[in-house]
């Protein structure tokens, strides 16, 4: 028997929700267009009212926004409401520029938690769960958004935070938990750290795990499922539209649902930005037609997916979207952070180091790793093996304050980095993510 | 009074010791003494010659990652202890060895050099000498 938490519109046909999407959006374009000039400038910009958008057929004639211009518009330039109207924050890593925070009313956040707990119910969760929350707390949306979602459903939830594994699977016996929260890798770290103190899976009470915030591929979901001895479902989100919960996977667990009485999902070609048919690969792109105090209208998420409107042997009638199978940027998702390129290479100019550099990131025991090599030069060059490590160490220090993880630097000889014709490869991805 | 050093910045991998030796072989440099210093990633060739300037530029020329260094030497005598009063004298002067290593004299038959790399060259050398050490110079060793 399939558990819904909001059945109604969960399961609601498609007329009703595109009218329901109609009627949100017409509402949306002018509450944005009203209140942030951020964004009427845009519109002015493409020669589109709020009066040209009548429903969702009309999406299209609205401009996209990206990266760039939540950089231009930081921190608050894309508030719709008045700031005396929020009553939270979160936020991904990094620095200005790079850092999304996003904004909350009590109902976005409200919202948002019904959305964590559709997925909680879709897991398998009722009032008898006990829910382990080991994503991180904080300014990180995973922790709070499972969070909240448990609470909603009313489970008994364990706010543990990551870290700390061995009191994560005391707490799991003692306690019996039966919902695990966390990132993918964290999940199989668990798996393994269980083996390792000489447990199994019927040492535990776990059935079911919801993962996200990262990619991971079917092969890790067996191998999870295997170890903790439950079923893993697939979570998605971002910052900039909330957090987890925009999309969730049902018990048919072969792609995840978008909550679309929230969000209107497009499929655009990336280079072109032009909407692609369903069933097409391309970049996704979110539409938050709830959301009061941070809401972005075509958002490009610059992750590759496919959208799919078949019919779901759940009952759920909202479109579902594969895993991300890319990106179309430069963007690395490593032990849950975002990082780009980029930012490693503005701390070697800040630094003074030249800007040739290669990244490599790995995945060992469960746990990604970030390495990057930098050339250095003479003039930086001691001749001491303590020196040169201190510059490893300082350097790695200032990737931390910029990235939220710290890599490990290796410093090697000039010339020692492969130049190639035209554009330089810059990272090397060993992790296997996609299928 | 300080002697100087050539030291290059190479890969901790098969062959780039090698391939170094020899790129300064080709270029007429003869090497009077060599140490190296490891960690898992890199080396560093630390190189007594008689022109270090010249090696200098011919590496940096082909884009070495080098740099001349300040160390000075010092002649043993072949007995036992004469190391030990050595470093007695740096450390009670306050004076912080980074790293140390011998050769041997191809100009005076059974002597002994020792090259220091210390924090603070100059006051090294004075304490040395105010307790009778000498100093080698450059020009005696080639």
């Amino acid at each position: 028997m399939e558990n819904y938490y909001q059945k109604e519109i969960e399961c609601a046909s498609r007329e009703e929700i595109k009218a329901l999407q109609d009627q949100r959006l017409v509402e949306q374009v002018k509450h944005v267009y009203e209140n942030v000039p951020y964004y009427r400038n845009l519109m002015e910009e493409k020669g589109v009212t709020p009066e040209d958008i009548k429903s969702t057929d009309d999406l299209h004639k609205l401009p996209f926004i990206s990266k760039a211009d939540l950089r231009d518009a930081y921190p608050t330039g894309l508030l719709a409401v008045p700031l005396s109207e929020c009553v939270e924050i979160h936020s991904t890593s990094g620095t200005t520029g790079r850092r999304v925070v996003a904004f909350y009313t009590q109902g976005d956040i409200d919202l948002w938690h019904e959305c964590c707990a559709r997925a909680v119910v879709a897991a398998g969760g009722t009032k008898d769960d006990i829910v382990q929350v080991a994503y991180g707390y904080g300014l990180f949306t995973g922790g709070a958004g499972l969070d909240g979602g448990s609470h909603k459903v009313g489970c008994m939830t364990l706010p543990m935070s990551s870290g700390n594994t061995e009191r994560q699977i005391q707490f799991m016996q003692d306690l019996k938990a039966t919902i695990l929260c966390c990132t993918p890798s964290y999940a199989a770290y668990i798996g393994e750290t269980l083996h390792d103190m000489g447990l199994s899976p019927e040492d535990i009470s776990l059935k079911a795990g919801i993962f996200g915030a990262e990619p991971w591929t079917e092969e890790m979901r067996r191998d999870i499922e295997k170890s903790l001895g439950i079923k893993a479902y697939d979570i998605y989100g971002l910052t900039e539209t909330s957090g987890p919960g925009v999309a969730y996977e049902c018990s048919a667990q072969n792609g995840m649902h978008i909550n679309e009485d929230h969000f209107i999902a497009e499929i655009i070609d990336p280079d072109t930005g032009e909407v692609l048919p369903e069933g097409e690969k391309g970049e996704l792109v979110f539409t938050s037609i709830t959301k009061k105090a941070f809401p972005l209208l075509r958002y490009r998420t610059r992750d590759i997916c496919v959208l799919t409107r078949e019919k779901c042997s759940c009952g759920r009638t909202h479109v579902k979207m594969t895993k991300p199978m890319g990106r179309s940027d430069d963007m690395m998702i490593i032990r849950g952070v975002n990082v780009f390129p980029s930012q490693i290479e503005t701390v070697l100019l800040e630094q003074g180091y030249s800007p040739n550099y290669l990244i490599e990131v790995d995945r060992v025991n469960n746990t990604d790793t970030l390495d990057v090599f930098v050339e250095l030069s003479s003039d930086m060059f001691s001749d001491t093996v303590k020196e040169i490590a201190k510059r490893e160490k300082d350097l790695s220090i200032a990737m931390r304050t910029m990235l939220g993880i710290g890599p490990k630097v290796h410093l090697v000889p000039a010339k020692s980095i492969a130049r190639s014709e035209g554009k330089a490869v810059r990272v090397v991805d060993k992790r296997k993510l996609h299928d | 009074m300080s002697i100087k050093q050539v030291s290059v910045f190479i890969e901790n991998k098969a062959g780039k010791l090698a391939e170094t030796t020899k790129f300064l072989a080709e270029k007429n440099v003869n090497l009077k003494a060599l140490s190296i210093a490891d960690s898992p990633d890199f080396g560093i060739v630390r190189i007594i010659c008689e022109n270090p300037e010249e090696a200098l530029s011919v590496l940096r020329e082909a884009e070495y990652v080098t740099t001349l260094t300040d160390v000075f030497a010092v002649e043993l005598s072949d007995k036992a202890g004469s190391l030990a009063e050595v470093l007695y004298i740096l450390a009670d002067a306050g004076i912080f060895v980074e790293y140390t290593y011998a050769f041997l004299s191809t100009k005076k038959e059974g002597s002994a050099y020792m090259i220091f790399r210390v924090d603070r060259n100059e006051d090294a050398i004075a304490a040395l000498k105010a307790k009778g050490i000498e100093i080698v110079l450059q020009k005696d060793i080639f």
